[in-house]
């Protein structure tokens, strides 16, 4: 789910094997010196290319042919459009797209508010760190059971919270309107540690001398912020940005423990969701290849933002 | 934590602080975040570990108690027993130390060679294993299931067996990024030393470059061991046979067969390892997070 920063160009080998002054031998000598190079990479390559490389080639010829009675045969745009063609696919786009605007709006907001407030404490941060980082570390069976407890209409501890506050039980998971937003919260609470931490160490970075100036020219906290520590962190935000959307886009698990995929009346059923449902329910593993595709072609876009974007930051 | 002076300027200015409604706002608001953070963070952690103590009744009781009225441990020794988590803890962990020493051993060797050795084509695969990121991990399922169902050239079904979790561990871009990020920065001149003394490629690996990596090879190693941790959907594909399963499927799967107490009894013995890593080694990960690239 992460993308790197990705280095524009690695300086020029002090000693790159071609660029050896042409001698007697010195043919030799390269081609000795690239087999044992490739001797090195051949365990990575041999992995990338059964693992990586020809599941990529075979995602796109997965997409475009047909299974039946054990022959495969070319199934043209068939499979696409019968994806485009099913209910199912618009729902789980609508979900999809819904849990993506609801974990920017929590998921982004919350931790870059969590790090500039624990960025000026000073006392404290260290244990107010690893504690926003802790729920990151645990199994997601173990936080994902955890919220399905607390969310219980009946014994669950949220319902009894809001009774405090005088509002009235919630179904949370159990009702189409409020089982997205449980979903959103739950995975904020799993997830919120890495940003938060990554925002902390952009914060540190501002030059202090910036908010001096600020305040000679009379803004306050909120106009400090503004104008200070939101540009002063825009690309570390705009790269963060771009990865949660590409992340919760492909969101699984948390809706697949929760309310085992679905969910109410299909309220929570994502596209990932779907893409399993055709492979694994269905055997419909053309239909499942055309679902990806399409979610790779939408992601794609953010990632090669996300690329251009982090080489700004490396140079 | 540093002390005033020591610390940089941030959004408040120390002026502010320092006078005497600054100070009140600062430990009001300080007081309210710790106790807030605790109950958010930590609150969900006792909860489990207190209710792994219940009784199944008191446990699906309305409302629920804050302090167990009778402390039954038996329920951890249960669950241990029944759900025999010592088996999936011991698959777990087999899994992910056999995942670490892949990544390693090859990540580490590609890596070097890329940076190091700089063979014909090397950035093309670079760039062909960079390129991989691009791809979201989820749409890769589907034909990475079908491929270990039947490896060409080898026609081997690794279902069920540990290199279905192992040899694709190693298609892991971002760790061999890291890595071959922090070799670049290793100076040649180290490298030619070694070499002028007559040391292989492989002894220069050994005896120069992996010394000095030691930091970079924590948080590697790290993110390898949580990776296969936290893993899912994959292990629930591929090692569908409940006495190959990790512990996060294997649990997932007994979920709705045992009581609850027992169950969540469980989930705090699965927690435990990777707690129990993170403490350990709390400035490790953390700085590997934030120094070695953007991984949230």
């Amino acid at each position: 789910m992460s993308a790197p920063t990705v280095s524009k160009s690695s300086p020029a080998p002090a000693r790159a094997p071609h660029q050896l002054p042409v001698r007697r031998g010195s043919l030799a000598r390269a081609v000795q010196r690239n087999l044992s190079a490739h001797g090195f990479l051949i365990g990575a390559v041999l992995c990338f290319s059964f693992f990586s490389w020809y599941p990529m080639v075979r995602e796109f010829f997965l997409a475009f042919q047909k299974n039946k009675d054990g022959r495969t045969t070319w199934a043209g745009w068939s499979n696409l459009s019968y994806v485009f063609n099913d209910p199912a696919f618009w729902q789980a786009w609508r979900n999809t797209l819904l849990f993506t605007g609801l974990a920017l709006v929590l998921g982004f907001a919350v931790p870059f508010l969590v790090a500039v407030l624990l960025n000026e404490f000073r006392h404290g941060q260290g244990y107010l760190r690893m504690l926003v980082y802790l729920p990151v570390m645990l199994p997601p069976v173990a936080s994902v059971l955890l919220f399905k407890y607390f969310y219980d209409p009946g014994y669950g501890l949220f319902n009894r919270i809001l009774g405090i506050f005088g509002i009235p039980d919630q179904q949370w998971l159990q009702s189409t309107s409020t089982a997205m937003i449980s979903v959103v919260i739950a995975a904020t609470w799993m997830n919120m540690g890495g940003a938060t931490l990554i925002y902390l160490a952009a914060l540190q970075g501002i030059p202090g001398e910036l908010y001096e100036a600020a305040e000679l020219d009379g803004a306050g906290l909120w106009r400090k912020i503004w104008h200070v520590t939101i540009p002063q962190t825009s690309l570390i935000l705009s790269l963060m940005f771009l990865m949660q959307i590409i992340a919760t886009m492909q969101v699984f698990t948390e809706p697949f423990l929760l309310t085992n995929g679905a969910g109410p009346e299909g309220s929570t059923m994502t596209v990932v969701y779907l893409i399993y449902q055709y492979a694994f329910n269905f055997n419909n593993y053309g239909g499942a290849a055309a679902l990806g595709l399409v979610l790779l072609v939408l992601l794609a876009g953010f990632s090669a933002v996300y690329v251009r974007l982090s080489r700004t930051q490396e140079d | 934590m540093a002390t005033d002076t020591m610390r940089p300027r941030t959004l408040i200015s120390p002026a502010q602080l320092g006078r005497r409604r600054g100070k009140v706002v600062y430990w009001c608001v300080f007081a309210l975040v710790m106790v807030l953070f605790t109950l958010v963070f930590l609150g969900p952690m006792y909860w489990m570990v207190s209710g792994g103590l219940k009784t199944t009744q008191e446990f699906v009781k309305a409302p629920p108690t804050l302090v167990p009225t009778s402390v039954h441990p038996g329920n951890y020794g249960d669950a241990w027993r029944v759900m025999d988590l010592a088996k999936l803890l011991g698959n777990t962990l087999y899994y992910a130390f056999g995942a670490l020493a892949f990544q390693l051993v090859l990540d580490v060797a590609a890596a070097y060679s890329l940076s190091k050795l700089r063979p014909l084509f090397g950035n093309v695969i670079l760039g062909m294993m960079l390129a991989t990121l691009m791809i979201p991990a989820t749409v890769l399922v589907v034909p990475q299931y079908l491929t270990v169902l039947d490896v060409p050239v080898f026609e081997r079904n690794l279902l069920n067996s540990p290199w279905v979790i192992w040899l694709p561990s190693v298609t892991n871009a971002f760790n061999i990024f890291l890595l071959k990020r922090f070799f670049d920065s290793i100076p040649q001149e180290l490298l030619d030393a070694a070499s002028i003394d007559g040391a292989s490629a492989l002894r220069t690996l050994r005896s120069v470059v992996l010394p000095i990596s030691r930091p970079i090879l924590g948080v590697v190693s790290i993110f390898a061991v949580v990776g296969v941790w936290k893993d899912f959907l994959w292990p629930m594909l591929t090692l569908p046979d409940p006495g190959k399963q990790t512990l996060n499927v294997g649990i997932y799967s007994l979920a709705s067969g045992v009581p609850e107490n027992w169950l969540i009894a469980a989930l705090t013995i699965a927690s435990l390892p990777t707690l129990i890593l993170f403490l350990l080694f709390q400035r490790n990960i953390m700085s590997g997070l934030t120094a070695g690239g953007l991984k949230g």
